[in-house]
C-alpha cells in the first residue's frame, strides 16, 4: 500500500512456550496486514483468533516473538516511545480510575501526556463536551453506565489527537445503545484523518464501520478485503422465513430462486434461511411467492450473515469462492 | 508522504533526550502520587477507616485483651511500638490492593501505552503509599499520646525510630508490588492478605518471645518485623527495647529490599512477554 500505517509482516507471538520455543499456545501464527492512512480497518475473528494480542503488540504493550511490525513508521520494539507518542489505545476493558471522576480521569492521562496543567484542564473540558460527558464530569467513573464509561475510555484515548486508534473489541459487553453511542463517536473520529484499527467479533459492526476488514482466525488472517467483497464471499446477505406450518417448509425451499444446497431448513423453528444477492429485490420475490403457492409465513427477515456462517464459508474445505473473490486469502483450513 | 499532525505536545522533541526523559521521570511520578492524593480525598471514609483500624487494634490490645505475656513494665509502652511495626506491616495488603485494581482494570495497560516515564506507575504507588503509611504512624502516635503514652528516647531517638519504621513500610511496599505483579488478579491478593496475619502476629509487636514456647520465640525473634519493633523500643526508651537491634533493623529491610525491588521492577518490564 502506498501510505501504510501499520505494517505487520509475519508476526509470531506464543504464550507459555518452554525456554526451547516449543509448547505453548501460538496467540499469533505468521500474521500479515497493511493499513493505510486515515482507514478505519476491522480485525474480525472469534475469541482466540490472536485479536488482543494483535492489538497489544501493536500498541507497544507486548512484543513479538519474530516478524516486523510498524505503526506511523516506527519499529514498536525498537522505538516504542515514538510509537507511544502517535497511538491510543481503547483496550477490552475501560482502563480509568473508577475512583475519580471524569474530568479527573482526562485530567490525569493529559498530564502523564505532558501537556500540561492548563492544556490539560481545557482539552478535558472539550473531550468531556464532544463525547457529551459535560455534565457528569464530575461523578466518579464507577457510577457511569457502560456506554458513559467507553465514551470517557475513547475520550481519554484521543487526548493528543493520535495519528492511529487502536479499539480492542469496543463495544463487547455493551447494551445495544451503549454499542450506537460508539459507533456514532467512532464515525465522528473518521474524516479527522485518523487512522483507526478496531477488533469484533461482529460482522455487523465491522460492515457498519469499516472500509476494509481482515478476518483472522488462529492467529493468521485468513481473508481480507472490503465488507462488500467479504460478504460477496461469504455468501451476503440472508433471508430468513418462519413459516406457520412446518410441513410447508419443503414447498417453500422449492421456491426460492437458490441452489438447494445453499439454503438451511431448521424444522423446530419452521425456519429456513437462504442467502440473497439483492436484498430488497429478494424480498419482494419471496414474499409474492409464498403468497401466489398460498404459504402463510409468521416472520420474514433480512439479515447479515453471521460470523459463523461467514467462517464456515471462509474455512470451509471445499469452498473455493472465498479466494477467489476475496484475492489475498492465505491458506485458511479450519482446525 | 503527507503527515498528518497531532495534536503534539511541546516536550516531544525534548523528550526523545536523556534531559528531557529524566524530567518526564519526575513529573510522572508526582502526576501519578497526586493521583492518589486525589483519590483520597473522593473517598475519606475509606483513608479515615484505614487509619481508625490500627487505632482500634491498639485500643483492643491495650485495654480489652489486656497485658501482654512475658512483659515486664508499662504494656501500653511495650504495645505502642509493636503496633506501630505492624501498621507497617498491613500496609502491605494496601500496596497489592491498589496496584492489582489497576493491572485488572487496564488502567496499567494504558499507561504503558502512552509516552510517560513507565517506572512512575510504581514510584508514584511508592511516593502515595509512604505517604499515607507516615500518616498512620502520625494517628496512632496521637492516639498513644492521648492514652498517656511517652517516648523517653529524646528526638534522634524519636526520629530513628520513625525512620526504621518507614524503612520496614519501604521493603513491605516493593515485596507488595511484587506479590501484586505476581498474582495479577485481585482475587489472588486475598490469599495473601491472609498470610499477613499470621506473618503479623508471629512477631514480638503484643508479647515477649521469652514467654512462648522455644521453637515459636525462635521465629518470632527472627521476624524482621520483630527486629524492627524491638528496634523501635530501643529507640523509644520502652519496655522491650533492646540496644543492638538497630543494626538488623536497617538490615532486615535492606536485605528484603534487595530482593524484591529488582523483582518488582523486572516483573514489572517483563509485563510486556
Amino acid at each position: 500500500m502506498a501510505d501504510a500505517v501499520i505494517t505487520v509482516e509475519d508476526a509470531r507471538k506464543t504464550y507459555g512456550a518452554t525456554r526451547g520455543g516449543r509448547g505453548g499456545k501460538h496467540a499469533l501464527d505468521g500474521l500479515d496486514l497493511t493499513v493505510g492512512r486515515g482507514t478505519v480497518h476491522a480485525v474480525l475473528g472469534p475469541n482466540g483468533a490472536g485479536k488482543t494480542t494483535l492489538v497489544r503488540i501493536l500498541a507497544t504493550l507486548l512484543r513479538p516473538d519474530a516478524g516486523r511490525v510498524e505503526v506511523a513508521g516506527h519499529d514498536v520494539v525498537r522505538e516504542a516511545y515514538a510509537v507511544r507518542l502517535r497511538i491510543g489505545l481503547l483496550g477490552q476493558h475501560a482502563a480509568l480510575d473508577e475512583q475519580l471522576g471524569g474530568r479527573q480521569n482526562l485530567e490525569l492521562f493529559g498530564r502523564l501526556y505532558h501537556l500540561g496543567a492548563r492544556r490539560a484542564r481545557t482539552r478535558a473540558d472539550e473531550l468531556l463536551a464532544r463525547f457529551g460527558l459535560a455534565d457528569t464530569g464530575r461523578k466518579a467513573v464507577g457510577q457511569y453506565s457502560g456506554g458513559m464509561r467507553r465514551r470517557l475510555d475513547l475520550a481519554a484515548s484521543l487526548i493528543t489527537e493520535p495519528e492511529v486508534l487502536f479499539l480492542d473489541e469496543p463495544t463487547t459487553g455493551l447494551d445495544p445503545r451503549g454499542r450506537a453511542e460508539v459507533w456514532d463517536s467512532v464515525r465522528s473520529l473518521v474524516g479527522g484523518g485518523t487512522t483507526v484499527l478496531l477488533t469484533t467479533q461482529y460482522l455487523e459492526e465491522a460492515d457498519q464501520l469499516a472500509d476494509r476488514i481482515s478476518v483472522v482466525d488462529a492467529g493468521r488472517v485468513i481473508a481480507d478485503g472490503t465488507a462488500d467483497e467479504l460478504k460477496a464471499a461469504t455468501g451476503g446477505d440472508r433471508i430468513d422465513v418462519v413459516l406457520r406450518d412446518a410441513g410447508q417448509l419443503g414447498a417453500a425451499v422449492a421456491l426460492l430462486p437458490v441452489p438447494k444446497d445453499e439454503i438451511t431448513v431448521d424444522t423446530d423453528r419452521r425456519l429456513l434461511s437462504a442467502p440473497v444477492a439483492d436484498r430488497m429485490t429478494a424480498l419482494a420475490g419471496v414474499v409474492r411467492a409464498l403468497e401466489e403457492a398460498g404459504i402463510r409465513a409468521e416472520d420474514i427477515a433480512l439479515r447479515r450473515p453471521t460470523l459463523d456462517e461467514a467462517f464456515l464459508r471462509l474455512t470451509g474445505p471445499d469452498d473455493d469462492r472465498a479466494e477467489e473473490l476475496v484475492g489475498r486469502t492465505r491458506g485458511g483450513g479450519s482446525a | 508522504m503527507t503527515t498528518h499532525a497531532p495534536l503534539t505536545h511541546p516536550t516531544a522533541a525534548r523528550s526523545q533526550t536523556g534531559h528531557g526523559r529524566t524530567a518526564h521521570a519526575l513529573t510522572d511520578s508526582w502526576t501519578m502520587t497526586r493521583r492518589e492524593l486525589s483519590r483520597w480525598r473522593r473517598q475519606p471514609v475509606a483513608v479515615v477507616v484505614g487509619l481508625v483500624f490500627p487505632v482500634m487494634l491498639l485500643l483492643m490490645f491495650g485495654y480489652l485483651v489486656g497485658g501482654g505475656r512475658g512483659v515486664s513494665g508499662d504494656y501500653l509502652g511495650y504495645l505502642v511500638p509493636g503496633m506501630l511495626a505492624l501498621t507497617m506491616a498491613f500496609g502491605l495488603e494496601g500496596t497489592m490492593v491498589a496496584v492489582t485494581q489497576d493491572l485488572d482494570k487496564g488502567v496499567v495497560d494504558r499507561f504503558r501505552s502512552m509516552p510517560m516515564a513507565n517506572g512512575a506507575v510504581l514510584v508514584g504507588r511508592s511516593a502515595a503509599d509512604m505517604l499515607q503509611s507516615a500518616l498512620g504512624l502520625a494517628v496512632l502516635l496521637a492516639v498513644a499520646a492521648a492514652l498517656g503514652w511517652r517516648a523517653d528516647g529524646g528526638p534522634a531517638g524519636f526520629l530513628g525510630a520513625v525512620g526504621l519504621l518507614l524503612l520496614f513500610r519501604f521493603a513491605m511496599l516493593w515485596i507488595g508490588i511484587h506479590l501484586a505483579l505476581v498474582a495479577g488478579k485481585p482475587e489472588l491478593v486475598q490469599a495473601v492478605q491472609i498470610l499477613v496475619w499470621p506473618v503479623g502476629f508471629l512477631s514480638n509487636a503484643f508479647a515477649a518471645p521469652e514467654s512462648m514456647p522455644d521453637w515459636l520465640g525462635t521465629v518470632v525473634q527472627w521476624n524482621p518485623m520483630s527486629q524492627t519493633a524491638t528496634a523501635v523500643r530501643d529507640l523509644f526508651g520502652s519496655p522491650g527495647g533492646e540496644p543492638g537491634h538497630v543494626w538488623a533493623a536497617v538490615a532486615w529491610p535492606l536485605a528484603l529490599l534487595a530482593v524484591f525491588f529488582p523483582l518488582a521492577v523486572r516483573r514489572f518490564a517483563r509485563l510486556s512477554r
